[in-house]
C-alpha cells in the first residue's frame, strides 16, 4: 500500500537531525532501516508529516572497541553486527541472536538501534542487550545521557528515549570467554519469536560460575530471569542441575496470549527453552 | 497396465525447462498492474470495518474536494449499472442465494465489503481521499460461528429468514449405487466396529503471489478488461449477463497471472466496480488491491465441520460411510461457492469398496468473507476425512494402517470400477504405488525407530502418516455438470494455426496462471505435428484470440484442454493430407504421416507439414475444392472425470516438551498416467504438497468475536517458505487414463489433496501412546503440547494477534 505523503530530510549529522526533530516535534518520525516504520506507514497506521532519515550520518554506523565494552552505532545493520568479529569475540550472545533475526533482506536493512528503539517485546535484540547489561547512549538538545538497559525498556513499543532524542549508540560490556545461546521458538522460519531465551554463562570448570538470562516476549518488555540466574550460580552444568534453575524462568513474568499460544504455554516454553539455552551456552547442549 | 514410463524419445516425457519462466520470474512482462493507459484513472475502495451493519449515510464531500479526485461513487450512485456477482451453481433448485451487488447500497454483510469507490488521477491520491469518506454505520448482530449460524441464532441476511442456503444430499440406496447406510451402521453397532468422529476443516486463504488487479478501458468499440484472473471467459460471460452490455462488446484479457490456486476463479466485486466506473466516466481505470485487501476480501477456502460415521466388520472390512457436513459459505454464495462441498460428495468413499454411503452438506451463510474453490475444492476435505478415519479404524483394530487400506481398496485387476458414489474409475494401481512409496520411505525401518523411541521414552517421538488418496479431476463432463445443476459446461477448446513461415500458433481456452501450459502444450504439438518445440507459440487468456474456453481450475487444462488440442492437431494433419497428395502427385491413401512429414509409401518422396502450410498460404496450387487453410479447431467434452491417485507417506518428529512438529521425511508415489513434462509435474507436486502440509501445520484464517479477520497479514497468516519444508522424495507409477488420447491425469491439485491427512495422521500416530486420537488443524505446537498433556485435540485458536508494528507511533493519526 502507499503511505500518506510526507516530507523527507536526510541530515548529515546527529546535531542536524536533532535540530530537525526539534523543529518538527510531534509531526516527525525518525527512520533508520525502515523495517518496522515503513510497514506502519504503508498500512497507514501512522502518517507523520516529516520523516527524518538517519541513513547519511556516518558517525552512527560501525562498531568500536571501547575498552571494557563494545560500542555499537545505532545505525549499524543487523547483518553488519552479526558478521562482526569483535561482536563474536566479546558479545557472543548478540551474534547468536542475530542469526535468528528475520531474514537476510531484513537483516541488511534493519538496524541495531532501530530494533531496540522500536522496543517490540518480541524483538530478538532486547533480551540479549538486557542480559548483557548494556548501556544506551541517547543524545538530545541538552546533550548526551546514558541509560542502563533496566531503565531503557519502559513498555510495549516504549523506551526511555524522549521525543526530542536520538539513540546513538549501545554499549555492550565485554563478556570474553562467556558461552552463549539464543533459543528462539517459532512455528515458521520468518516469524517473530513466540518465546525466546538469551543465555550467556561463564564456566568455572564443570560448573556454572555466573549466568545471565534474558527472555523475549514474556511481558511487555524484555525481562531477565533473575531467579534462574541466581539459582544457576555454582551449579554443575548438568541436565538436572540446570533444569531445576530453569524451572524458575517464568517467575514474575506476564506473557501475552495470542494466535501462537496463551500465557500458560509461554510460561512452560520459557522454562524448557531456558534449560536448553543454558546447557548450550555451557557447552552441554 | 502399470509400468515405469519409457525414457522420452520425442518431446512428450522430456523435462523441458518452462519457456515462460524467464519473463515470469524476472517480471518483465505484462502483469495487469504493469499496464498503463493514456489518461488512466486509479481506484481506491472504501471498505466496511464491520461484519454486519446498516449503512446510514455516506458523506463523500471531503473526498471529492481532495487533490486530483475525479469522482467518489457509492452503490446508490452506480445503481443497476454495476451489475451483480453471480452464483453459477445453485446446488439445489430452492437454494437461498442472497443478492450480491458489487457495492451494496444499504447493508454490508462482511468486514471488508466495499461501500464507496474513489477515483483519482493517481493511486496515492485515491488512497488519501478514501480516508476522507465518512460512512455512518448502524451495527447489526453478526453471524460468525458456523455452528451457531447453522442454528439460525443470528441471521447473516435478516431478509432471507434463514442462514441455510442449501441442503444437498446423496444416498447410495436412493441412487441405486449401493446399500442403506443406516442399516450398515446399525449392524456394525451390533456386531462390528463403528468409528464416529468430528473434524474441522479450518478456514484458509489462497494467498496467491500476485494480488488481484484490474484495468478497464472503455474507449474503443469493445470495452477491454485486463484482469489478474483464472477465468477470462467466465468473467466476460458474467459481466455481459449482469450489466446488459452485449458479450460481443466486451473483451477480457488475462495477461500473465501470478498464481490463483482457485482464488482467482471468481467474478469479483472489484472487477465489476472498475467496469462500472470506467463506463460511467468514459476513461480507463485501474484497481490493484493491497496485500491486506487481498487477504481480507479475496475468497477464502475450506471452512467445514465434518461429522463422520464409518461402519466396519470386526475384521476391518468397511461396510458403510455417512458424512454430514456444515460448510461455511461466508456472506454470499460465490461463483462456485455452494458447489465446493458437493465436489467432495463423490470422494469420501475414495479408493475403498464401501457397500453403502450417504453424504449430506448443509451450506450456511455467515457474516465473513465468502468462500469458494481453493486448490482441491471439496476433495481435500473428503480425502482428509476418509484418510483420518482409515487410520482410526486401523488403530481400533490394532493393525497397520496400510494393511487396513489394502483390505478395502479396489484391486488393480478390478478396474474399471464403479464406486458407491456412482463414478467409474478408469484405471489405477494402488498396490504398485503403495509398494513404491514404502520402498522410498523406508517404512519398516522408520516403524522400528518409532518403537525404539517409544520404548526409551524419548523426548522426541516419531509418527508415521499414511494417505492413499484419489481424486476426481479434469472438470468436467458437461452432462454430469448439467445433472448437478451447474450453470455451464465443462468442455475445452483449442485451435492450431499453421503460419506461412512454418511456425505454429496454438490457441487454448485454458487460461494459464503459472502452471506452464505454454511449455507442455508446445511439447504435445511438437510431437504430434513433428515441428520443433521452439516453433510452437501458445496463445491464451484473451477472449478475442482464444474466443472459446472455460479456463483453468480443477486440474483440467491438460486432460481436457490438452485433448482438445490433440484433436485440433489431428484435424490439421487430415486437412493437409489432400494438399500433400496433390503436391506429391500421389494418392492420399498412399501417404504416411510421421515426424512432421508426409511421405509416399515405398518412395523417398515426401513433404514437411510446414512446407504444406507455406503452399497453402500461397494457394497457387491447391487441389480443386480445397480451401486455402489447414488451420483447425476442436472442442472437446470429456466423457468422464479423471482419477489420479497416489500413496503419500510422512514422518514427523514431535518434541514432546514443546509440541513442536518437525518434518522428517516425505515420500510419495503418484499415479497421474502418462507424464508430458516431468519437471513441471514435480513443480506441481512440490507446491501442492507444501500447500497441503501448510493446512496441516501452519495456516488458518482466524476471526475474532467482532468479526475482524485477525490473520490479516503475513505476520499472522503463516504462509510457509522453502525454509520450513524438507526435500520430498517423489516418484510415479503409470496407469494411463483410458479416457483421453494421451493417457494423462490431472496433477495440479494432487499434492494438496493428499498431503494434509498424511501429516495429521503422522502427528496423531506419534501421540497415540499419550491417549491422543486427534489434533485439530493446524497442529500448532501449543495444540500438540496440550494434546499430550490432556489427551484432547488441542482446543481452539486464541482470537488475538500480537502487534509488531506500533500503531500509536508518532503524532498524526
Ligand atoms: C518481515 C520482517 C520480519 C522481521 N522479523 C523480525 C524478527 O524475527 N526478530 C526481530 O527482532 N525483528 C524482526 N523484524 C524487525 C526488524 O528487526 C527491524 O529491523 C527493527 O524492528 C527496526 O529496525 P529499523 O532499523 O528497520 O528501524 P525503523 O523501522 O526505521 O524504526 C523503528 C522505530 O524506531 C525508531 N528509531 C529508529 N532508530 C532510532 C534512533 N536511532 N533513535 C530513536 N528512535 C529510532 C523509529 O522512529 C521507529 O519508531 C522483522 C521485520 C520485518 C519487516
Amino acid at each position: 500500500m502507499i503511505p500518506a505523503a510526507f516530507e523527507y530530510v536526510a541530515p548529515a549529522s546527529v546535531e542536524e537531525a536533532l535540530a530537525a526533530l526539534a523543529e518538527h516535534g510531534d509531526d516527525a518520525k525518525i527512520i533508520a532501516g525502515g523495517q518496522s516504520l515503513l510497514p506502519v506507514l504503508r498500512m497507514r497506521l501512522n502518517a507523520p508529516e516529516w520523516v527524518i532519515d538517519l541513513g547519511r550520518i556516518a558517525s552512527l554506523r560501525g562498531i568500536r572497541d571501547g575498552g571494557d565494552h563494545l560500542a555499537i552505532g545505532a545505525m549499524t545493520t543487523h547483518h553488519d553486527v552479526g558478521q562482526d568479529p569483535l561482536v563474536h569475540e566479546h558479545a557472543l550472545l548478540v551474534s547468536k541472536a542475530i542469526t535468528h533475526l528475520a531474514d537476510a533482506q531484513v537483516r541488511h536493512r534493519g538496524t541495531f538501534g532501530g530494533a531496540l528503539a522500536h522496543a517490540d517485546p518480541a524483538g530478538d535484540l532486547g533480551a540479549p542487550a538486557l542480559a548483557l547489561g548494556s548501556t544506551f547512549v541517547v543524545q538530545g538538545p541538552g546533550g548526551t545521557r546514558e541509560v542502563p538497559a533496566e531503565e531503557f525498556f519502559v513498555d510495549l513499543f516504549e523506551t526511555a528515549i524522549s521525543e526530542d532524542e536520538i539513540l546513538t549508540e549501545v554499549r555492550v560490556p565485554k563478556h570474553d570467554g562467556w558461552g552463549a545461546a539464543y533459543e528462539k521458538f517459532v512455528r515458521i522460519a520468518h516469524q517473530w519469536p513466540i518465546v525466546a531465551v538469551a543465555a550467556t554463562v561463564r564456566m568455572d570448570g564443570d560448573a556454572i560460575a555466573e549466568a545471565r538470562v534474558g527472555l523475549t516476549n514474556m511481558g511487555s518488555t524484555p525481562v531477565r530471569a533473575r531467579a534462574t540466574e541466581a539459582a544457576l550460580s555454582g551449579v554443575p552444568a548438568t541436565e538436572e542441575g540446570v533444569a531445576a534453575a530453569a524451572a524458575l524462568a517464568a517467575e514474575g513474568t506476564n506473557p501475552p496470549s495470542d494466535l501462537n499460544g496463551d500465557a500458560d504455554y509461554r510460561r512452560h516454553l520459557a522454562t524448557v527453552l531456558t534449560r536448553r539455552a543454558v546447557l548450550t551456552a555451557a557447552g552441554r547442549g | 497396465m502399470t509400468a515405469t514410463q519409457e525414457p522420452a524419445q520425442g518431446e512428450i516425457g522430456r523435462d523441458r525447462r518452462r519457456k515462460e519462466d524467464q519473463r515470469l520470474i524476472t517480471g518483465r512482462t505484462r502483469w495487469t498492474d504493469n499496464i498503463t493507459l493514456p489518461g488512466m484513472l486509479h481506484l481506491a475502495m472504501v471498505r466496511s470495518p464491520f461484519p454486519h451493519a446498516r449503512i446510514t449515510s455516506i458523506d463523500t464531500a471531503a473526498a471529492k474536494g481532495a487533490p486530483n479526485v475525479v469522482a467518489v461513487l457509492t452503490g446508490a450512485d452506480l445503481g443497476e449499472g454495476q451489475g451483480a456477482c453471480i452464483n453459477a451453481w445453485p446446488v439445489v433448485p430452492d437454494q437461498v442465494t442472497p443478492a450480491h451487488l458489487p457495492m451494496p447500497t444499504d447493508r454490508v454483510a462482511f468486514a471488508g465489503e466495499t461501500v464507496a469507490v474513489v477515483v483519482a488521477r493517481s493511486a496515492a491520491e485515491a488512497r488519501d481521499a478514501a480516508e476522507l469518506v465518512e460512512v455512518d454505520y448502524e451495527e447489526l448482530p453478526a453471524a460468525l460461528d458456523l455452528k451457531e449460524a447453522a442454528a439460525n441464532t443470528v441471521l447473516a441476511h435478516p431478509d432471507l429468514g434463514t442462514n441455510v442456503s442449501a441442503v444437498w444430499r446423496f444416498d447410495s440406496a436412493e441412487a441405486g449405487t449401493g446399500g442403506d447406510v443406516e442399516q450398515a451402521i446399525a449392524e456394525a453397532r451390533e456386531n462390528g466396529i463403528v468409528i464416529e468422529r468430528e473434524y474441522r476443516q479450518q478456514r484458509l486463504i489462497p494467498a496467491f503471489m500476485e494480488p488481484r488487479s484490474v484495468v478497464v478501458d472503455p474507449t474503443g468499440e469493445q470495452i477491454t478488461v485486463w484482469s489478474a484472473t483464472q477465468v477470462p471467459h467466465i468473467l466476460r460471460f458474467a459481466i455481459a449477463a449482469t450489466t446488459g452490455v452485449p458479450e460481443s462488446k466486451i473483451r477480457v484479457i488475462a495477461p500473465d497471472v501470478g498464481g490463483g490456486f482457485g482464488g482467482k476463479l471468481q467474478q469479483t466485486p472489484e472487477e465489476m466496480i472498475a467496469f462500472a466506473v470506467a463506463r460511467r466516466l468514459g476513461k480507463p481505470v485501474k484497481f490493484t488491491e493491497t496485500r491486506s485487501e487481498s487477504l481480507l476480501t479475496a475468497h477464502h477456502g475450506r471452512d467445514q465441520w465434518q461429522r463422520l460415521t464409518l461402519a466396519a466388520t470386526k475384521d476391518g472390512h468397511v461396510t458403510g460411510l455417512k458424512v454430514d457436513l456444515l460448510a461455511d459459505l461466508g456472506a454470499y454464495v460465490a461463483i462456485v461457492g455452494g458447489g465446493v462441498p458437493v465436489l467432495g460428495a463423490f470422494m469420501f468413499n475414495a479408493i475403498y469398496k464401501f457397500p453403502a454411503y450417504q453424504f449430506q452438506t448443509t451450506n450456511v451463510l455467515t457474516n465473513k468473507t465468502w468462500t469458494d474453490a481453493y486448490r482441491g475444492a471439496g476433495r481435500p476435505e473428503a480425502t482428509f476425512a476418509i484418510e483420518r478415519l482409515m487410520d482410526e479404524l486401523a488403530h481400533e483394530l490394532g493393525k497397520d494402517p496400510l494393511e487396513v487400506r489394502e483390505m478395502n481398496w479396489i484391486k488393480h485387476e478390478e478396474f474399471p470400477f464403479t464406486t458407491v458414489a456412482g463414478l467409474e474409475y478408469d484405471s489405477g494401481n494402488y498396490e504398485a504405488a503403495t509398494a513404491r512409496a514404502k520402498e522410498m520411505f523406508g517404512y519398516d525401518a522408520l516403524r522400528a525407530e518409532q518403537a525404539d523411541r517409544r520404548a526409551r521414552g524419548d523426548r522426541v517421538q516419531l509418527g508415521l502418516g499414511v494417505s492413499t488418496f484419489t481424486e476426481m479431476c479434469g472438470l468436467a463432463p458437461s452432462r454430469v455438470l448439467g445433472s448437478l445443476n451447474y450453470g455451464a459446461g465443462g468442455w475445452e477448446h483449442a485451435e492450431v494455426r499453421m503460419l506461412a513461415t512454418g511456425k505454429v500458433e496454438v490457441v487454448t481456452g485454458a487460461s494459464a496462471h503459472g502452471q506452464g501450459h505454454e511449455t507442455a502444450f508446445s511439447q504435445i504439438v511438437a510431437d504430434r505435428l513433428g515441428v520443433p518445440f521452439e516453433d510452437v507459440e501458445v496463445l491464451h487468456g484473451d477472449t478475442q484470440i482464444s474466443h472459446k474456453g472455460l479456463d483453468t481450475y480443477g486440474s483440467r487444462s491438460l486432460v481436457v484442454g490438452g485433448e482438445a488440442l490433440v484433436r485440433a492437431v489431428d484435424k490439421v494433419i487430415e486437412k493437409a493430407r489432400p494438399v500433400a497428395a496433390h503436391l506429391l502427385e500421389a494418392s492420399a491413401d498412399d501417404l504416411e504421416f510421421s515426424d512432421g512429414r508426409f511421405t509416399v509409401r515405398g518412395t523417398d518422396q515426401g513433404m514437411a507439414i510446414t512446407e504444406i502450410a507455406t503452399a497453402v498460404f500461397a494457394a497457387h496450387n491447391l487441389p480443386d475444392g480445397v480451401e486455402a487453410s489447414i488451420d483447425s479447431e476442436a472442442t472437446y467434452d470429456p466423457v468422464n472425470f479423471n482419477y489420479p491417485h497416489g500413496t503419500h507417506l510422512c514422518a514427523v518428529e514431535i518434541d514432546t516438551e514443546t509440541g513442536q512438529v518437525r518434518m522428517r521425511k516425505y515420500a510419495c508415489c503418484d499415479d497421474i498416467g502418462n507424464v508430458i513434462n516431468p519437471l513441471i509435474v514435480s513443480g506441481q507436486v512440490h507446491g501442492g504438497l507444501v500447500q497441503g502440509i501448510a493446512q496441516a501445520l501452519w495456516e488458518e484464517a482466524v476471526y475474532d468475536d467482532n468479526g475482524t479477520l485477525v490473520t490479516g497479514s503475513f505476520v499472522d497468516y503463516l504462509l510457509p517458505t522453502a525454509a520450513d519444508t524438507i526435500s520430498f522424495d517423489l516418484d510415479h507409477t503409470t496407469s494411463p487414463a483410458t479416457t483421453n488420447s494421451l493417457g494423462t491425469k490431472g496433477v495440479g491439485e494432487a499434492g494438496t489433496i493428499a498431503s494434509t491427512p498424511a501429516v495429521v495422521n503422522a502427528v496423531v500416530d506419534a501421540l497415540r501412546p499419550y491417549g491422543v486420537h486427534d489434533v485439530a488443524m493446524p497442529c500448532t505446537p501449543e495444540r500438540v503440547w496440550r494434546a499430550i498433556n490432556s489427551g484432547g485435540s488441542g482446543g481452539e485458536t486464541t482470537q488475538a494477534a500480537a502487534p509488531h508494528f506500533d500503531e500509536s507511533e508518532g503524532a498524526a493519526q
